[in-house]
């Protein structure tokens, strides 16, 4: 019983990796952004490196919901 | 209600057992199949009757053909031209398959990390062979990164092993969580509109709310069936580039 409780309480745990893509992603669009309303001309071109770096970062968040997962029927 | 993780359930079609392993026939296999084919009849169809003002069809197999060349042209540079043919291949399996998860009532194979892990072994096998093959024992140059201060040396090399020897599992781990955590995520959605339509006429009200996200979320979906199909690729041609070109 208590290994149960335990077991969802480190779950939760797990999920506090979202303040830091949360901080990442705001960080990906918000620097993207800065640079596209400086040099517009540029702006087209960078875009497929911002999705990426979305996609990276957007991953890492998953890795933390994996932790969850493999903690509560692992 | 169905689980939202019952849909990840492996179905076998046809039981096959050789020498105590099992090799049935199952879902995994037959979506392969089918998206193979579906990828053979797409770029074979489009070329068949190639002109110089090219037709809708064409155009669009074209700009999938440049797409990629852009892509391992600029990461990874004249020499990458030989590697083109993988590198396309891969992208256009893995977001075949991504795709074909999309269709209700299909089945999405890029969510088994079994599946994954075999790709993405095999690129880093394959990378890592390539890499010794061109370079010998200079190819350990890329845990040498330059310009390091000397004492600091030790530190960086062991960084850069465990990140090196981590490569498989990230690849294959990102791709399988982003299409695990999608589907699941458009199933508990879809679960709320049967329940909170079950509630009565409020409920059936507010239930427009959940099916709004879950048509937003289709949309998320599809857009992350390629980004990481794009990833995937673009990882492949930068580890690539470490073999090419291994001191940095």
């Amino acid at each position: 019983m208590e290994l149960e409780a335990a077991k969802m309480i480190g779950a939760g745990l797990a999920t506090i990796a979202l303040a830091g893509i949360g901080a990442g992603l705001g960080n990906v669009f918000g620097s993207y952004l800065t640079g596209a309303m400086r040099n517009p001309a540029a702006a087209d071109k960078q875009r497929p490196t911002m999705m990426l770096a979305f996609a990276l970062v957007e991953a890492t968040g998953l890795f933390a919901l994996l932790i969850a997962f493999l903690i509560l029927f692992g | 209600m169905a689980s939202p993780i019952e849909q990840f359930n492996v179905d076998k079609y046809i039981e096959l057992e050789v020498a105590g392993v099992d090799v049935s026939f199952t879902i995994l296999s037959m979506l392969m199949v089918l998206v193979t084919l579906a990828l053979t009849v797409f770029f074979l169809g489009g070329t068949r009757k190639s002109q110089l003002v090219p037709s809708r069809w064409q155009l669009v197999v074209e700009m999938s053909y440049t797409f990629i060349a852009n892509l391992v042209k600029e990461n990874v540079g004249r020499e990458g031209k030989s590697y083109f043919p993988f590198v396309f291949t891969l992208f256009f399996f893995i977001l075949g398959l991504n795709l074909a998860g999309m269709i209700p009532y299909s089945f999405t194979v890029t969510s088994h990390l079994a599946f994954n892990l075999a790709i993405a072994m095999f690129v880093f096998l394959g990378v890592t062979v390539i890499g010794f093959v061109k370079h010998g024992f200079g190819y350990l140059k890329l845990f040498l990164p330059s310009g390091v201060p000397g004492w600091m040396m030790p530190l960086v090399v062991v960084i850069e092993i465990i990140s090196y020897f981590i490569r498989p599992i990230s690849l294959s781990v990102r791709l399988f969580a982003n299409m695990m955590a999608g589907h699941i995520m458009m199933k508990v959605f879809a679960g709320f509109i049967i329940s909170m339509g079950a509630a009565g006429v409020v409920g059936a009200v507010a239930a427009i709310a959940p099916f709004t996200i879950n048509v937003l979320l289709t949309g998320l979906e599809i857009l992350i069936a390629f980004l990481q199909a794009y990833v995937f690729a673009i990882l492949t041609c930068i580890y690539l580039n470490d073999a090419m070109h291994p001191s940095h």
